[in-house]
């Protein structure tokens, strides 16, 4: 009885402490973020208010009325939601295409291929964009929506054909040409039974593609001069004039900013984490 | 419903693997044709050749009257189960079987009659609603075979389809398969590395070793008429005992002497050979089957010529009879290359690693086995004597390993 309960009481004392640094560490992850958003709801008195205070003492929705007031924040967020929408599209149309071919297809130097798709992501942007600049001056998309979007595509294009060359890589070969016997074109067993199978992949990189493309900075903030066009990301330090910062509303933009895309992730994680291959093969 | 028909088919793999070499083969329509072969021989690919799934470098297959060369599988009008099953994941049991008809743009009418008849016969009607994750293994494999029956081709093409099911499942998919085949008579092409399979299933057995067709026979023919030391080792279980001999001529007949042994040759043994002759005085490969061997004391057979004196290693009680597993003499027992591919290919479709095959196939390799009557009273270690049924004798010749008789 004693030994039964001393294991007992020494499960229980492991739980405790699983939970104990399970939320230390959520703490330490989110803090930064808890933190932006505790300051968007307090007044700009408690924003200097030294020592700074750990909760708010009268939480208020000014720098929300502020940011939505502004007109350019919100045309801003219909900006971004397009440069990264249209961004994620176009890269997961030729990026499931090219990675299927590199998948499934036998050619010779796969390897250099892959490798070279990978070194796009090498070049440091910082690097290319006064010949971009030169260049999308020339071609007359400056201050376009395309002059963020192409060099978005350009670097998010390999990291979606590598995470979905792994995953087209997972899904049997068997399937495909059960298809093909039972009836489909090549195009057919791709969009009937690939492209279903691979919806959870494909979602990965779909959020992977949207989060990068949304979170840009350096590309929109060198070729958009025109708020008509200017992502969020570019918009946010704009809630500066030459004698002040205010940093309430900066810090409401980025909370505004970042619910998208947790959304978007709650939204689609159980078609992430769900198996759906589960049950195709044997194992 | 159709006959398949192959025209020295070759599969060449880059510049000069050739994983199927010229191969014929004439399958008539509602015929149950099974390509085994130990791993690599090259059955599987012939199987995806006839399908589709890959290229004919060389030669012809004929679906029908047509030349199906160039046709993409879809064309083909064949089905196929796979090792795997290859269920599409995300649709359920009744999609899955209906897949092929809706993509041929058949009325749902005519699917749902199909797709529901296949069920009934594979007794999968509970399962049509739930997804192919929800099945156990045997129901997912007769989902397989219920999307090749609704479609009602002109071929069933099987590649290894039960060797992911457990043994006593494995038995009775495998009377189920064939009661289906007698039922629906459509003509099917059964791949598998299971020789039990091979001759319990088909009408015709293709033997492939290295991607060269070594026989084509029905079972029975198979089993007495090997044509080679590597079918006579390859089909039968326990495989066929191989000694090295010497033939004599015998008072107008001929007798096969090894060690203290001497067997004379019964006259419808010989009768069916010609070239007997020419071996007279000379080594060949004598191949017994285990099952042609008895305890001695169990026969009328007692003289000492007759018989083979041995000393069982391993005793093995089925109950309905017993294995012995007995060495020779270094010099009789017969070292063939082809057999020893045989033994390697034995891990096949389990996880065994290769090394342990090989390991197995150096200790137990010289073993003979005799498969004798429950009532033998052998012991391991004393030494008993061996009868051995003098008209079940096969001969090959130890060069070319061809059967000689």
């Amino acid at each position: 009885m004693a030994a039964a309960s001393a294991s007992e009481s020494r499960v229980n004392l492991n739980m405790l402490l699983f939970y104990v640094f399970l939320i230390l560490f959520v703490l330490v992850s989110v803090a930064p973020l808890l933190w932006v958003f505790k300051m968007s709801i307090i007044t700009k008195s408690e924003l200097f208010a030294s020592p700074p205070t750990i909760l708010p003492n009268s939480p208020t929705g000014a720098s929300y009325g502020t940011i939505f007031g502004d007109s350019s924040f919100q045309r801003a967020l219909i900006n971004s939601t397009i440069i990264a929408g249209v961004t994620t599209v176009i890269c997961l149309f030729f990026g499931s295409i090219a990675a299927y071919a590199i998948a499934r297809l036998r050619f010779r130097f796969k390897s250099i291929v892959m490798t070279l798709i990978l070194a796009i992501s090498f070049f440091p942007h910082v690097a290319i964009i006064a010949p971009l600049f030169i260049q999308f001056r020339q071609i007359g998309i400056i201050d376009t929506y395309w002059a963020a979007i192409v060099p978005d595509i350009v670097f998010a294009l390999p990291l979606t054909i590598w995470i979905l060359v792994s995953f087209f890589r997972e899904l049997p070969v068997d399937l495909e040409e059960a298809a093909k016997v039972d009836g489909a074109t090549t195009i057919q067993a791709f969009r009937k039974v690939i492209v279903p199978l691979a919806a959870p992949g494909v979602f990965t990189t779909a959020i992977l593609t949207f989060i990068f493309a949304w979170n840009e900075f350096l590309f929109a903030n060198t070729f958009l001069f025109d708020d008509r066009t200017q992502p969020v990301t570019v918009v946010i330090p704009n809630f500066a004039t030459v004698y002040t910062v205010d940093y309430g509303a900066q810090a409401a933009a980025a909370v505004v900013v970042t619910v998208p895309l947790v959304i978007l992730v709650l939204l689609f994680q159980r078609r992430i984490v769900s198996g759906l291959t589960a049950g195709a093969v044997k194992g | 419903m159709a006959e398949v028909t192959m025209e020295e088919v070759s599969k060449i793999y880059g510049e000069d693997v050739l994983a199927v070499d010229s191969m014929s083969l004439d399958i008539k329509d509602g015929e149950f044709v099974v390509f085994v072969g130990p791993s690599g021989c090259g059955k599987s690919t012939a199987l995806r050749m006839i399908a589709g799934l890959e290229d004919i470098s060389k030669g012809k297959v004929f679906i029908g009257d047509n030349v199906v060369n160039d046709l993409p599988p879809r064309e083909r009008d064949v089905a196929m189960v796979f090792q795997n099953y290859a269920l599409y994941p995300h649709m359920n049991v009744r999609e899955n079987m209906g897949f092929a008809l809706k993509l041929r743009k058949m009325s749902k009418d005519e699917i749902n009659r199909r797709v529901e008849e296949a069920a009934r016969i594979l007794s999968i009607e509970r399962f049509l609603d739930r997804k192919p994750k929800a099945l156990s293994g045997g129901q997912r494999q007769r989902v397989a075979l219920g999307r090749a029956l609704v479609r009602e081709p002109k071929a069933f093409l099987m590649d290894e389809p039960l060797s992911n099911l457990d043994a006593k499942l494995r038995v009775q998919m495998r009377t189920e398969i064939a009661k289906l085949h007698n039922r629906i008579g459509t003509t099917t092409i059964y791949v598998t590395h299971d020789q039990t399979e091979a001759m319990t299933m088909a009408d015709r057995i293709v033997v492939l070793k290295d991607g060269i067709v070594q026989q084509v026979a029905s079972p029975q023919q198979m089993y007495e008429h090997p044509v080679n030391v590597f079918v006579a080792g390859f089909i039968g279980s326990p495989a066929m005992n191989f000694i090295r001999a010497r033939l004599e001529k015998e008072n107008g007949g001929y007798a096969v002497t090894f060690g203290q042994t001497r067997i004379s040759l019964s006259r419808e043994v010989i009768g069916k050979s010609e070239g007997l002759g020419q071996y007279a005085g000379k080594e060949v490969v004598l191949g017994i089957r285990p099952e042609h061997i008895e305890d001695a004391s169990l026969t009328e057979i007692t003289s000492d010529s007759d018989c083979v004196t041995v000393t069982p290693q391993v005793i093995e009680s089925m109950g309905s009879e017993k294995y012995l597993y007995f060495g020779m003499d270094k010099e009789m027992a017969a070292h063939l290359e082809s057999l020893e591919k045989l033994t390697e290919g034995e891990g096949e479709g389990a996880d065994q690693g290769g090394a342990e095959g090989s390991g197995s196939a150096d200790d137990f390799g010289e073993l003979m086995v005799a498969r004798v009557s429950a009532e033998s009273q052998a012991r391991i270690d004393r030494s008993l004597k061996l009868a051995v049924d003098a008209s079940k004798i096969r001969l090959f010749d130890p060069e070319t390993e061809k059967a000689i008789i």
